[in-house]
This record gives C-alpha cells, sequence and structure tokens, in this order.
C-alpha cells in the first residue's frame, strides 16, 4: 500500500553510493520540512499564548545542554531505539504495525513482574536475561492474533494492530492492579527492582546502558535488512508480495516472522525501560511511544543508522517537553502536534522532490 | 443482584447501547463511503476528535445543540478537506497521513482544552429528548428507544438514504467504481479525483457528527482523546459491513451494547477493575475479525493514489 507517496520505501533504499549531490538533496529534504514543521508547531503555541522561542529553548536547554537533561535524553534514547527497530523491520517488510504502545507496555509489565523475583533467586547476569526473553515472547505472543490473521487470512493489520493495542494498554493494567501488585506499598504499582540489580550504568554518568543495547539492536535490525538473504526475502515481500510468492518465499511464514521481530524489538523496549530505568510499573502508565516513532521511522527512511539520530531529537524533545510542561504549563500533549505536522509536511516533502526528480529526467 | 435485572436497569442498559452506537453508526456509515470510493481512511479518529472539540465547543458558547452539531460536522470537514487535499489530489500516502491527522488532532484538541476548560471543566445541559408518539409508551423499549434525540433518528433514517444512494442513483455507482476500477471511471468521463474527494468529505462530516453526539449527549462535556478509539471502530464496522449499510447499523448495535453494559457494570459496582471491563468492546471486534475477517473483502483500488495514466 506504500506505492507513490514514500518511493524511498521500496528495495533500493539502502543504495549506498549516492552522489554528493544526491546527499544534499536528501539532507533538505529531510532538514526542511523539520524547520518547516517547528514553525507551523511555534503558530500554534503563539495561538494559546505562549511565547514558541521561550519554549523551544526550554527544551533545547533542558534536553541537550544541561549535563542532567543530556544524560536523561540519551537514557531515553533506550526504549525508543527499540521500538523504532522493530518498526524498521515491519514497515520495510510492508507490515504497519500500529500496535507499538500494547506491545510496548506488556512488555514492560512481564520484565517488571519477573526481574524483581529472578533476582532474588539467581545472579542478575542470568536474571536480567531471563526477564527480557518473557518479556518479548509476551509482546510476540500479542501479536500472534493479527500475524496469524494476515498471513493466512488476509485481514488488513494496521485495524487488528491497533485494536490489540488497546487491548494490551488495558491488559497491562489490570496486571499492575491485580496480579502483580507490590503488597509491600499501597501505591498500585509492581514490586520495584532494586538499584544495584538494575542495568548498569556507563561509566560515571547516570545514563543507562540500555542505550548500548538499543544501538546494537537497531544497527543489526539495519545490517539484517540490507546485508542478508533473510533481510532481502523480507524486503521482497514488502516491495511487492505476489512478486514473492511467484519467486518461491513462504509469504505466510515471513509475514508472522516478521510480526514475531517486530513485536518482540517493542516488547524489549518495555522491558529495557522498566529493568533499566524505571524500576517498577505504575498503574496507568503508558508513555504512548509507539506512535509518536513512526515519524522518526519515516525521517530516517528506513535507515538505522539515520533513525538513530532522529531517535535522539525525538528524545530530546520528550525530555525538554517534559521539563517545559512543568515550568510553562504547556501539556506533553504539545508533542503529538508537532510530531504530526513533521510527518505531513515530511511527506509533503517526498512528493515534491519525487515531482522535481521526474520533471528533471523528462 | 435483583436490581441488575429490574426493567428500569433493562432499559437504562438498552437506552445506553443506542446512545453508544449512533457515534459508531455515523463513523462507519462516512468510512464505509469513503472506502467504496477507495480511500482507506485511517484519519476518521482525527476527524471525529475534532469534531467531538468543535461540536462541544459550539454547543456550550451558542446554547445550542444544533449548532453545536452544525460545528461538529464542520470541524469533520475541515480535517477531511486536509486529507483529500493530501491523500486524493497530490495522492500521498493514507496510512501516513491518516496516522498524522490522528495524532495531530489528539493532540491539538487536548492543548486546546488545556487552556480553555481544563480548570472549569463545564457541562452542558442535558440534550432535549424527542419521544415518538405511542411508541414511546412501550414498557421497557418505549424508554429505552424511542426517547432520544432527534438526531438518533435521523442517524438510524442515514441509513436507508444510503442504501437508496448506493443501490438507485450514478453517485453510487460513481463511488464504487471509484474504489473498484478508477481507470474505467475517468474513461467514462467522470472525474475520480472530485468522487473520491465527495467521499471523503463526507466522511469527514459524518464523523464530525459522530464526534459532536459522543461529547455533547453522550458525555455532556469534552475530555481529551474522549473518542478513545470510535472511530478505528468505524473502520472495523465498514470493513466487515462490505459496503452494506445496513450491517453498519446491526455492527454498530452490537458494539454499542458491549460499551453499554461497559458502562452499566460499572455504575452497578460490579467488582471488577474498569480496565477488564473497557476491554470488552475490543474483545467484541477482534472476535468478529477473527470469525469474519476472511470474508472482509474491500475495493480493489483501495489505499492506492489514482493517477491518470499510471499502470
Amino acid at each position: 500500500m506504500s506505492q507513490d507517496a514514500l518511493p524511498a520505501v521500496g528495495l533500493d533504499a539502502s543504495a549506498g553510493r549516492s552522489s554528493r549531490r544526491d546527499l544534499a538533496r536528501r539532507l533538505a529534504i529531510t532538514v526542511v520540512p523539520i524547520l518547516v514543521s517547528l514553525v507551523i508547531a511555534g503558530c500554534v503555541l503563539l495561538a494559546v499564548g505562549v511565547d514558541p522561542f521561550a519554549y523551544y529553548g526550554f527544551v533545547v536547554q533542558r534536553g541537550l545542554l544541561s549535563g542532567l537533561g543530556l544524560q536523561q535524553t540519551l537514557t531515553r534514547m533506550a526504549p525508543l531505539l527499540f521500538i523504532a527497530a522493530g518498526l524498521i523491520v515491519a514497515f520495510r517488510a510492508g507490515i504497519w504495525n500500529l500496535g507499538g504502545d500494547g506491545q510496548f507496555l506488556l512488555g514492560a509489565v512481564t520484565a517488571a513482574a519477573s526481574a524483581p523475583l529472578l533476582v532474588q533467586v539467581l545472579p542478575a547476569w542470568l536474571a536480567l536475561p531471563i526477564a527480557f526473553v518473557i518479556a518479548a515472547t509476551v509482546a510476540m505472543l500479542w501479536s500472534l492474533l493479527p500475524a496469524l490473521l494476515r498471513a493466512y487470512q488476509g485481514v488488513n493489520e494496521i485495524i487488528t494492530t491497533l485494536m490489540m493495542s488497546f487491548l494490551g494498554v488495558s491488559l497491562a493494567n489490570v496486571l499492575v492492579k491485580l496480579v502483580f501488585l507490590d503488597p509491600s506499598t499501597t501505591v498500585p504499582q509492581t514490586r520495584t527492582l532494586p538499584v544495584p540489580d538494575r542495568l548498569p550504568r556507563l561509566f560515571e554518568t547516570t545514563v543507562t546502558s540500555g542505550l548500548v543495547f538499543g544501538v546494537v539492536a537497531i544497527v543489526g535490525v539495519h545490517l539484517m535488512m540490507t546485508r542478508t538473504a533473510f533481510g532481502l526475502k523480507l524486503r521482497t515481500v514488502g516491495a511487492n508480495a505476489r512478486a514473492a510468492v511467484h519467486a518461491g518465499l513462504d509469504v505466510p511464514v515471513l509475514v508472522s516472522a516478521v510480526f514475531a521481530l517486530s513485536a518482540g524489538l517493542i516488547g524489549l523496549g518495555g522491558a529495557i525501560d522498566v529493568v533499566g530505568t524505571q524500576g517498577n510499573v505504575r498503574a496507568d502508565w503508558n508513555p504512548a511511544y509507539g506512535l509518536a516513532v513512526i515519524p522518526v521511522v519515516f525521517l530516517a527512511r528506513m535507515n538505522g543508522y539515520a533513525a538513530i539520530g532522529f531517535v535522539f531529537l525525538l528524545s530530546v524533545l520528550s525530555i525538554g517537553g517534559e521539563s517545559a510542561a512543568r515550568r510553562l504549563g504547556v501539556p506533553q500533549t504539545f508533542t503529538l502536534v508537532l510530531v504530526s505536522i513533521v510527518l505531513i509536511t515530511l511527506a509533503i516533502a517526498e512528493y515534491l522532490d519525487h515531482r522535481f526528480d521526474r520533471a528533471r529526467r523528462v | 443482584m435483583d436490581g441488575l435485572l429490574s426493567t428500569s436497569f433493562l432499559a437504562a442498559l438498552l437506552f445506553g447501547a443506542v446512545t453508544a452506537a449512533i457515534p459508531l453508526l455515523l463513523a462507519g456509515l462516512g468510512e464505509q463511503m469513503s472506502e467504496k470510493a477507495g480511500v482507506l481512511n485511517i484519519g476518521i479518529e482525527g476527524m471525529m476528535i475534532a469534531g467531538a472539540y468543535l461540536g462541544f465547543v459550539g454547543a456550550y458558547y451558542s446554547e445550542s445543540f444544533w449548532l453545536g452539531f452544525l460545528a461538529g460536522a464542520a470541524g469533520g470537514v475541515a480535517v477531511a478537506a486536509l486529507m483529500a487535499l493530501l491523500c486524493v489530489r497530490i495522492g500521498l500516502n493514507q496510512i501516513v497521513i491518516g496516522i498524522a491527522l490522528t495524532l495531530g488532532l489528539e493532540g491539538l484538541t487536548a492543548l486546546l482544552h488545556h487552556f480553555q476548560f481544563s480548570r472549569s471543566y463545564p457541562r452542558l445541559p442535558a440534550a432535549a429528548v424527542t419521544p415518538i408518539p405511542l411508541l414511546s409508551d412501550i414498557p421497557v423499549l418505549g424508554p429505552a428507544l424511542f426517547r432520544h434525540h432527534l438526531i438518533v433518528y435521523l442517524a438510524v433514517a442515514a441509513v436507508w438514504v444510503m442504501i437508496w444512494v448506493y443501490r438507485r442513483t450514478q453517485l453510487g455507482l460513481n463511488l464504487q467504481a471509484a474504489g473498484d476500477k478508477p481507470a474505467a471511471l475517468d474513461v467514462a468521463g467522470i472525474d475520480v479525483v472530485r468522487t473520491r474527494t465527495a467521499a471523503v468529505l463526507f466522511t469527514g462530516a459524518m464523523a464530525g457528527l459522530g464526534g459532536a453526539y459522543l461529547a455533547n449527549v453522550g458525555a455532556g462535556l469534552f475530555i481529551p482523546f474522549i473518542t478513545n478509539g470510535a472511530g478505528f471502530l468505524g473502520i472495523v464496522l465498514a470493513m466487515l459491513a462490505r459496503g452494506r449499510p445496513l450491517w453498519v447499523l446491526a455492527g454498530a448495535l452490537i458494539f454499542g451494547g458491549c460499551l453499554s453494559v461497559t458502562t452499566a457494570a460499572q455504575v452497578a459496582g460490579v467488582n471488577i477493575p474498569t480496565d477488564l471491563i473497557q476491554m470488552l468492546p475490543f474483545l467484541a471486534v477482534m472476535a468478529m475479525l477473527v470469525l469474519f475477517g476472511r470474508r472482509a473483502s474491500l475495493p480493489a483500488a483501495l489505499g492506492i493514489p489514482y493517477e491518470r495514466g499510471a499502470r
């Protein structure tokens, strides 16, 4: 379904040898939409009576320039990188996994439930990986129904993953409030993982080592999609499923594998966030990262390396936006507005670039 | 447990089912026309929340429910116009733009609500009902089905209007062709872009109206993220109904019933956490998709922008 609007989605997305002029063009159609979006979103801020320069200045100051803020930004990148990796697998294979929020939260909750119990009986180096495996498995299971429906019945996965996401968010809440409740406190939350048992921090900072795992995951996904036969098969399914059938590929199995990989990575993101940073899951906690990462993946044109840079920007916006929400009284929902404007301007930029490109060739 | 099965409770349950079903019905009918014409309108959730916000603002300041509905529909159309411009006219990816519109409007309405109403949370008075003579005196069914706001009857009547449009009019045929074989419609001298644009604008009006009903009549106030997936449920209804308006009505009543049970169980103080009850409508959707999903056939050219001469 992603024919014309995003020409870079297909097999040519990873063509590495681009000329300098081509590079400049790509830079332009990435930077210009971001700038235009900042201006439009600034107008929205003006309309509600907030000084946009104060807001953006605050975001940059708190998310990027202050030492503590930068460390928080880098820590926030860890779960976002996993989500981006999961989305890259799915989108490159032509699967619209929009159920990220449910998969993320279920991964987070199962990790929060299992890790504190596992560290009591096992050493941390063994307990945490087991918690990760459990979280990834649960997230994969949550995508099983949309996967089977899409692979064997041809039911549109956009709707099924969205529905499963609503269900997953509710189920995660039920699990926190009823099943995995910490009996030692009146606050509805899971047992807290003691700080010494969490993922180690990097060097002398507060940055979680989950960041390293996130980078490894997204680079690994990028290499898998661009350099391996398996990746080529997945991209073939994404580019043209019918052609893939004629090429002798087992499309239903490949589609199921895509769902499992995508959901598993996103679930791992939830687990990393809990085991590395949060320590527990509070009731009604839903950061809703899933949909916010989608524009990032498109901005990066499904390229893993580029995605790392854009995840960093989203992270700055997210951390800086949280501070700005407290200081300037602009709710976090403003981030949604900005992200959506980026998506739209980006799509328009791609379209204009495509038009000019064709005009030049003719 | 005696109270749970009393007649007044049953009537309230059915009344709630109809109230919950109307926004879904409007969204489903609207989405059905878009899908028929070949546009997968994921942005409908955004159109609905825009309608809910503007509908509430309109009704609150004008103190008229009808002006509120009008404002809601206008809000939905405004979002739909943007969608039509981007996805139908210049042919951008419908899913990307749909997600963007939904995210953006959820954020924008929450932002505006924060600066406007978050201190006061104003409520509208209860909507005036128009009881249907004679029918509204039937025990249980009367108060449940025939004592609603006038717009409820109009929404149900719209089902038959849609049936007539799809079966009997040239417009219905054009819409169908725009979704199944747009090139054929183009050859016949009908503007595909214009046909699809009209369908998307209609979807916006219906979704906006549904949102306004949800906020003004259903809840009596606007809160951020109030639609909570109602637009997506509308997409499911349109998918499962396969182009038949009556099936949208039936589906809307089933999902509306689930939502009503959800509310009733909470009111009756059934000792189950609300999160578990809130899963019910979505579970019903997944069950329907598992059972009937295979047969949810969609138009051939759905989601593909039309470009003359492209193969």
